[in-house]
């Protein structure tokens, strides 16, 4: 099997699997303690998911707490459950979990356009009484980045506050420095599936969302995972770690696929996108005949939420591709663990399969 | 626990069963994102699925399980998206229920921490927990889910404490957590009798619950739930123990009367705070708490013990027993709580 989607998940990194299994402990350690509690077993395994909580904000900006949640899903909802006021501005090729959480918060949306590159306009006009504008720092499906930091500077000077899902980008590429919430999740970024994190900005009010014991300074409820926590720091670190060199890694194998699938035509911008993604399409390919005659090469039509419901993308449509278009779309993603000879495989049996189909 | 510590905090959370390590270190291989379409997604979907049948046939629930990252989650889940308004809560309930309940009615307990299910009759949501984490105080909630089905309302019923353990109990909505039972911390589900009951949120889960799933997690919290709860009896025999030490210790026993579960206990020792007793067994690697994990160290008296209005509140601590407590382990706890109490 070559793995080929790792914007879906990506796998577990050895070195946040250790990090874990001291954790993961029965009776014959104290690895198991509920961080919550007061005696010294408990105390440890605080200590633990505070050393991870300082692993992962070293991947964020200075001047702002880490919130520990089950997922970048909760930290999004999360954030927009704490603008109670006022309008939502997303940009129309946010993951759903932002559009799905704008549109159940009850407020006024507005959806901010991209362009054909898939780029949102950094000077996008916020509707009046706008409250949170969010705009994801690279697209899921497209890859392309997003002008963030300029996006978040005008959304200040309208009074607004600044969401960034970071998924895609944490640990990858250097944060948003001007967000007021960052959301993300470890399973993204070689950790553990399962948490994630809601940054804040010191000084922007956050809302609790689950309510209970009071942990995470009463702004997140339900106990902690020490192995988790700890799963996540050690992807973080190892991610900071390691961020040039896996970037110099993705783009050799970016532009190793682009070289054998030369004919190919990229969706979304080809200068302001994360190499780990290439979104390609070819008139005329039938897309699930080419998935079902590569069934040892794991890559996607879009994003793993999406799929199986048989809709053309909605990011695809936005940067202005039809159905038809759309639907001739292929997603590969690549990863801090994906091989050259991978790559080369794959392409050059996806260039074979796509020829076999006379396109 | 290790040679000179001794850890008597199991409601507070259980070690990892090994079974249930084991099943998560091969769910750290099996790392797909169960929601993708190719051959290694579905693989993932397809355990994930099997996970989740195994809970529920481990649990004999024969509704639908939601997964979540744990009880707190489930419940905020239940009592927010039910399509019945909340009407009443149980005064002994844990903060998880009572931060959603500002204007739910409050059904009172006994001075043994029990409800009266007429209390319970009516329309609407209703939340009453199966075991109370601080006192181990077991609800009729067989009694109350009739009272309260006859009057066309729902039963939601905080498990958390009992599920694995005790048989789930006759309720409509159930939140439950792994890592009580000896499962991962980070995992716990929301039983459904019926998806009707609540509004789909959108995302995962059939709708119900968005955020890429845990599939390691529900590996281990499945695994731990297989392995049963054959050894309450024991529990129950070391408890007893436990308790006839304390009282021919001058100690007293919260709710002594009630029906409770055997893993749970809270002890009063006249004249000695709780605070000053936490002190004296930490410095003796000795694990209890003074009421739940999520509130010690505040120092608060416990909501629990002033609703069942317990003289002498703030000199109870809790002492809770697990798989794998053993009578020596009982027997060293007494001594230094008689040596306290002096």
């Amino acid at each position: 099997m070559i793995y080929l989607d790792n914007q879906a998940t990506t796998p577990l990194a050895p070195e946040a699997r250790a990090a874990m299994l001291p954790w993961l402990a029965g009776p014959e350690s104290a690895g198991f303690a509920n961080p919550h509690s007061t005696h010294p077993p408990g105390r440890a395994a605080a200590a633990a998911v505070e050393v991870a909580r300082e692993q992962v904000a070293a991947l964020l900006p200075p001047g702002g707490r880490v919130i520990f949640t089950s997922g970048a899903t909760e930290a999004i909802n999360q954030a927009v459950l704490s603008v109670r006021s006022g309008g939502i501005a997303y940009s129309a090729i946010e993951h759903s979990a932002v559009i799905e959480a704008a549109l159940a918060s009850g407020l006024a949306t507005q959806e901010l356009p991209v362009d054909l590159a898939g780029l949102v306009d950094p000077q996008a006009q916020f509707a009046p009484g706008t409250a949170l504008v969010a705009v994801m720092q690279v697209n899921n499906e497209i890859g392309t980045l997003q002008p963030v930091d300029r996006l978040a500077a005008r959304a200040h000077e309208a009074g607004a506050l600044m969401l960034c899902d970071a998924v895609q980008g944490v640990g990858k590429l250097a944060a948003p420095q001007q967000a007021d919430f960052i959301a993300i999740t470890a399973h993204k970024l070689y950790g553990p599936k399962g948490i994630g994190a809601l940054w804040v900005r010191d000084g922007v009010e956050v809302s609790p969302m689950i309510h209970g014991g009071g942990q995470e300074a009463g702004l997140r409820s339900g106990t902690l995972s020490p192995a988790l926590c700890a799963g996540f720091g050690a992807a973080a670190a190892l991610a900071k770690a390691r961020m040039e060199a896996d970037f110099q890694h993705l783009s050799g194998l970016s532009a190793l696929a682009r070289g054998v699938l030369a004919r190919w035509q990229a969706n979304g911008s080809e200068v302001a996108r994360w190499p780990g993604n290439l979104n390609l399409r070819l008139d005329g390919l039938d897309v699930p005949r080419l998935m079902s005659e590569l069934r040892d090469i794991a890559f996607s039509a879009g994003s793993a939420c999406g799929s199986g419901t048989g809709k053309s993308s909605r990011v695809l449509t936005a940067i202005g591709l039809n159905a038809r278009t759309a639907r001739s779309s292929i997603r590969l993603g690549f990863g801090r663990y994906t091989t050259r000879d991978e790559v080369s495989e794959a392409c050059q049996r996806i260039e074979a399969a796509a020829l076999e189909q006379g396109v | 626990m290790t040679a000179d510590s001794l850890y008597l905090d199991h409601a507070a959370t259980t070690p990892l069963l090994p079974a249930a390590r084991a099943a998560m270190l091969e769910g750290f291989v099996i790392w797909a994102n169960p929601s993708s379409p190719h051959k290694v997604g579905r693989a993932a979907r397809a355990a994930f699925e099997e996970a989740r049948a195994r809970i529920a046939a481990a649990l004999g629930w024969d509704g639908e399980v939601i997964l979540t990252s744990g009880a707190s989650e489930a419940l905020a889940l239940a009592l927010t998206c039910c399509n019945q308004p909340l009407r009443a809560v149980c005064a002994t309930e844990h903060e998880a229920v009572l931060r959603y309940a500002a204007e739910a009615e409050r059904l009172a307990v006994d001075s043994g921490g029990m409800v009266d299910p007429a209390q319970a009759a009516g329309a609407g949501l209703v939340a009453v927990q199966q075991v109370n984490n601080e006192t181990g105080v077991v609800q009729p909630l067989h009694e109350i889910g009739a009272v309260v089905r006859a009057a066309g309302g729902l039963l939601l019923a905080d498990c958390a404490q009992g599920a694995g353990k005790l048989p789930l109990p006759g309720a409509d909505l159930i939140a439950i957590s792994a890592h009580k039972f000896g499962g991962p911390v980070g995992i716990g589900a929301l039983l459904v009798r019926d998806f009707g009951m609540l509004r789909p949120g959108g995302g995962q889960e059939r709708g119900y619950r968005g955020g890429t799933e845990n599939l390691p997690g529900a590996l281990g919290m499945a695994a731990a739930l297989e392995q049963g709860a054959g050894w309450l009896a024991e529990a129950a025999r070391l408890r007893a123990r436990l308790e006839d030490g304390i009282r021919a210790g001058g100690g007293t026993v919260v709710a002594g009367d009630s029906a409770r579960i055997a893993t749970i206990g809270a002890y009063g020792m006249p004249g000695v705070s709780a605070a000053a007793q936490l002190i004296r067994f930490d410095a003796q690697n000795i694990a209890v708490s003074a009421g739940s994990a999520c509130s010690s160290g505040s120092l608060r008296t416990s909501h629990v013990l002033e609703t069942m209005g317990v003289a002498g509140a703030n000199e109870v601590i809790r002492v809770s027993i697990g798989r794998e407590t053993t009578e020596p382990e009982i027997d060293h706890f007494l001594e230094a709580w008689r040596a306290i109490a002096v």
